[in-house]
């Protein structure tokens, strides 16, 4: 049993805190089924389905915390943990950043489950495969992707009476399609909570376009150019960049949004003035469990308005310690945006360079938040409102804080899913002036 | 654990975490028992028979108990004590020559049947798709063996209580040299493993792991500026004998840093970095243009990881990972030509999962196969890849090379990276020798800010210590540098490697790759190398 009804959690929760003899306890139970196909060289390679439980339990003496988990719930296992978590608590060393457990909640349920997502089997998982991997055949080309699914279940309870549960869906597809001589790739990404919206049929097309359109880039010299950032692009470079917003990291003077001086920049313009970044977790393209892992109850959050910092994440101790209002971490990222999809931002750009996915981000400088990485999968040279031909992919060394200073213009949001971010994003097409490609790079 | 993952128990990522993502939290002293290897036969033996009654042509069976613990602590406080514990049985077998694979955590005889059968009907299910069957390289059964890593000490029996002293000792007295910040962590990892396939393997192995990073910054409140400077230590395949700071293991290097080989002195270099993260705050920015490096063990081990160790993987060079990490410049063709020029005639690189105290160190890899060393680059020339038991035929090898790993018992093992390592020179050469040839050049210390593009070509390394060389001296401490290669270009400009007495390991515990993500743990070794007129980048930028 991995997929628990709210009666079930709640009678394994309400088990453990009156188990625990500890001055409180917390306790998270998840459960999930995650199933994939992974294929390579038009053939399937790998395909599993992952059942998942686990109860974590944290229990505090004063200031001492112990936290145990375990994948069993009967009653004698239920026992076990509450002890040892109890054990290891009287282990620990005082831990003066303690902070009580949170009081009871009420918690506003978000949309974020759909019961035919939850239905895909081994079956569905197969035919993604073949609709991407039989076009490809046909075309000389050769497709290797990934799909997974997932049903989850969160519920979380402490000594103080409270209790919030939750289901919730999703799916993420992505191909990469190459020209069997290797001299085009082409990318596309799909994430999503209903998959009633998914179309690998369709969406494979992206792919099988932009592999096609590849082979042959011509090489740039490397230098500034007006760019478009597709949504799955820019998304990286500003999930990176959310690593500064961390109150007590600024505050400290380590990050970019720290103040000279002391301080940080709550209340400072640090983007251009058309940047809006906020959370919501009733959004509904990209709704998330409404509670943080703190259970701290997540809220509809500014985080930039107008290119102003409103929001930085303040931990519980750190709030406490500041005297400001701790509420919880974000789960989603929203940017705003207009009405105007990639394809309309080409058509409006008189030269400039289209990047269709972004690769191996890392900081080189978090005082600046200057991210190197490469562009992959299809880059393209734009003239006169056109794709004029494709070009050799680049690394790039920019700061996602100059990036957002330098838009030209800003289009509708998608939402996309990164693998180093802890966000769903709703990100949208980006038109930046001078973004910086420093080298130029053999790899397609 | 994914890095992702790593960065949210050790909570350097947004916020923090106090419960355990990874395995069963237990106590401290859970994670110095093990399981009895009779009892393991027994699981192992009700697979392999339900397997091969159930029209399996090959199976093998892992079962794995995986312990971790952190202790993480920052300037005065431990912030956190996790212990944690996974164990289940994974199961692979070749049906209709298809591979399928299905794992359970629950060791009873029935559900260990039920997950050969799951694992006989997913290969079943997948033979529709599959083009050839699999061809698994010949192999003899090797009986019932073990292997364990050669520990001192073992780290998960030394009590919570002086590991925690130790931490708050190393952060007390960066804190007195003048760090603004500092954080701290041991990481201690053992794999209780056990293999068994129908070949007539019973394999019982023991691995053990340590890491002790840590990150001192310096805060110039005034100016707005900080600086990091992590800890220079490697990962090891060691217990906690690597941190007893043992003289001999001590180098002092030209210009004055302080770098370990097999024992680190963490309280030592914790004072270090907080007196060269204050050092850093006033550096003078490197003025970009063509240098020739002089690359310390300590920072080359990430560049050999990814230029090297990476495209010569053989799977990544056939494509099965294009979809993710992506595929390889050192193509089939290349190889086969026998003269394609990877480096200069200074550079052999090897792999070798058999090099005491490294990462990938074990006796058998995971499908049993056991483990030893080959040349991928000889004198320049591409000769190998790394291959596995169902790739060796592609390379007309009749034995895999033993590179088969599965960082859990719920993941399928696949082609994993051995420790990857440049050979020493032959000649005599100490890197004071080597310096003193060099005009213009930067020394670069530690390994700091990566990046490769998705066929190896092009990256971009940082480091934690940069020194300017003038006419043969270590002049002073520079800061603001990056400097990118094209792979084959690098490695033909080396034009000297020090010799085996300056012979070190670097390495990771988090190399990412496969699709849901795995991580492996690998070591690479090297004697500080010369690298002529490499573009350096100046990483410096203003917010305004």
């Amino acid at each position: 049993m991995s997929i628990f009804t709210e009666t079930e959690a709640k009678t394994i929760l309400d088990k453990v805190v009156k188990l625990s003899k500890a001055d409180e306890c917390s306790a998270q139970l998840t459960g999930s089924i995650e199933g994939n196909v992974r294929y390579a060289l038009n053939s399937v390679s790998t395909s599993g389905i992952v059942n998942n439980a686990d109860l974590a339990v944290q229990v505090a003496f004063g200031k001492r915390i112990g936290t145990a988990t375990i994948n069993e719930f009967d009653d004698t296992s239920l026992e076990k943990v509450v002890r040892r978590a109890e054990e290891l608590a009287r282990l620990a060393p005082e831990n003066p950043e303690f902070v009580p457990a949170i009081e009871k909640q009420n918690y506003k349920a978000s949309d974020t489950y759909v019961e035919k997502t939850a239905a895909i089997g081994p079956d569905y998982r197969a035919q993604v495969a073949a609709d991407c991997i039989e076009p490809c055949k046909k075309d000389k080309l050769v497709a290797a992707g990934f799909f997974t699914n997932n049903e989850r279940v969160t519920a979380i309870a402490n000594s103080k009476g409270n209790f919030g549960y939750q289901k919730s869906t999703g799916v993420d597809f992505t191909c990469t399609v190459r020209t069997d001589d290797g001299r085009g790739s082409g990318w596309v990404a799909r994430n999503l909570g209903d998959v009633a919206k998914f179309d690998a049929k369709s969406d494979i097309k992206t792919a099988i376009q932009k592999a096609k359109g590849s082979a042959d880039a011509k090489a740039l010299e490397p230098g500034k150019y007006t760019v478009i950032m597709e949504p799955a692009a820019s998304a990286g470079l500003i999930s990176f960049m959310m690593f500064g917003f961390d109150a007590r990291q600024a505050d400290e003077g380590r990050s970019f949004l720290s103040k000279k001086g002391g301080g940080n920049k709550i209340g400072d313009k640090v983007f251009d003035e058309r940047v809006n970044l906020y959370a919501d977790p009733w959004d509904a393209q990209s709704s998330v469990v409404p509670w943080d892992e703190d259970g701290l109850p997540r809220e509809k959050t500014p985080i930039v308005t107008k290119g102003v910092v409103d929001y930085l994440q303040y931990s519980r101790y750190w709030a406490q310690k500041q005297g400001k209002k701790a509420i919880g971490q974000p789960g989603n990222l929203i940017m705003t945006g207009g009405d105007k999809s990639t394809q309309d931002l080409i058509k409006g750009t008189k030269k400039g360079v289209l990047v269709t996915r972004t690769w191996y981000i890392r900081m080189v400088d978090p005082q600046t938040v200057l991210l190197t990485g490469l562009t992959r999968d299809g880059t393209f040279y734009i003239e006169n409102g056109e794709i004029k031909y494709p070009i050799k992919n680049f690394r790039f060394n920019e700061s996602p804080a100059i990036m957002l200073n330098n838009i030209e213009e800003i289009g509708k949001p998608v939402r996309v899913a990164d693998d180093e971010s802890p966000f769903v994003m709703m990100i949208p097409p980006l038109k930046i002036r001078d973004f910086t490609f420093s080298s130029l790079s053999d790899a397609v | 654990m994914d890095r992702r993952d790593f960065l949210k128990v050790t909570g350097v990522g947004l916020g923090t975490l106090m419960i355990p993502i990874y395995g069963r939290s237990v106590a401290a002293e859970v994670l110095t028992t093990k399981m009895d290897a009779a009892a393991k036969k027994k699981i192992a033996d009700i697979a392999l028979n339900a397997a091969k009654a159930n029209g399996a042509t090959y199976c093998d069976v892992r079962i794995g108990r995986y312990l971790r613990q952190f202790v993480i602590t920052r300037e005065d406080k431990v912030q956190n004590v996790v212990n944690t514990e996974s164990s289940g049985v994974g199961i692979r077998v070749v049906a209709n020559g298809t591979w399928g694979f299905a794992a359970t955590s629950d060791m009873s005889a029935d559900a260990i049947a039920k997950a050969a059968k799951q694992a006989i009907s997913i290969a079943k299910a997948n033979s529709r798709l599959q083009a050839e069957p699999v061809q698994l390289a010949p192999t003899k059964g090797v009986g019932e063996v073990s292997w364990a890593t050669p520990i001192v000490k073992n780290a998960m029996e030394v009590p919570i209580k002086d590991k925690v002293d130790l931490l708050l000792g190393v952060n007390a007295a960066a804190m007195q040299a003048g760090a603004s910040f500092i954080r701290s962590i041991l990481f201690l990892v053992n794999e209780q493993k056990y293999f068994a396939s129908t070949d007539g393997s019973y394999i019982d192995q023991d691995v053990h792991r340590i890491w002790a990073p840590m990150e001192v910054t310096a805060v110039d409140q005034k100016s707005g500026k900080f600086r990091t400077r992590d800890g220079l230590s490697s990962p090891r395949g060691m217990g906690f004998e690597y941190l007893d700071a043992k003289p001999q293991h001590k180098l002092a290097l030209p210009g004055g840093a302080v770098v370990y080989s097999d024992s680190y002195d963490m309280k030592e270099d914790a004072i270090a970095a907080a007196k060269q993260a204050k050092e850093k705050l006033s550096a003078p920015s490197v003025k970009p243009g063509k240098y020739d490096l002089v690359l310390d063990p300590s920072h080359l081990w990430l560049t050999i990881h990814e230029s090297v160790g990476h495209p010569t993987e053989l799977d990544r060079v056939l494509g099965y990972e294009a979809n993710y990490a992506g595929t390889s410049f050192a193509t089939l063709d290349k190889w086969k030509s026998k003269n394609f020029k990877y480096g200069s005639d200074k550079v052999t690189i090897f792999a070798d999962k058999t090099q005491p105290t490294t990462l990938g160190a074990v006796g058998y890899d995971d499908e049993g196969i056991k483990t030893q060393r080959w040349d991928l680059i000889k004198d320049g020339v591409l000769v190998n890849y790394q291959v596995i038991r169902d790739q060796a035929h592609i390379l007309g090898l009749n034995s895999s090379q033993g590179c088969c790993y599965a960082d859990s018992w719920s993941n399928v093992q696949f082609q994993r990276m051995a420790n990857v390592s440049l050979s020493p020179g032959k000649d005599k050469l100490a890197p004071e020798e080597m310096i003193k040839n060099v005009e213009n050049g930067i020394y670069i210390i530690g390994d700091g800010s990566f990046s490769i593009d998705q066929q190896r070509y092009n990256a971009q390394f940082g480091g934690q210590l940069f020194y300017e060389i003038k006419n043969g001296k270590v002049t002073q401490m520079i800061e603001d540098v990056a400097y990118q290669i094209r792979t084959p270009e690098f490695w033909n400009s080396c034009v000297a490697v020090c010799d085996d007495k300056d012979y070190r390991f670097g390495g990771s515990f988090f190399d990412g790759k496969g699709q849901p993500g795995q991580v492996s743990a690998v070591s690479h070794g090297s004697s500080t190398a010369r690298f002529n007129g490499a573009n350096v980048i100046n990483t410096a930028r203003s917010l305004g």
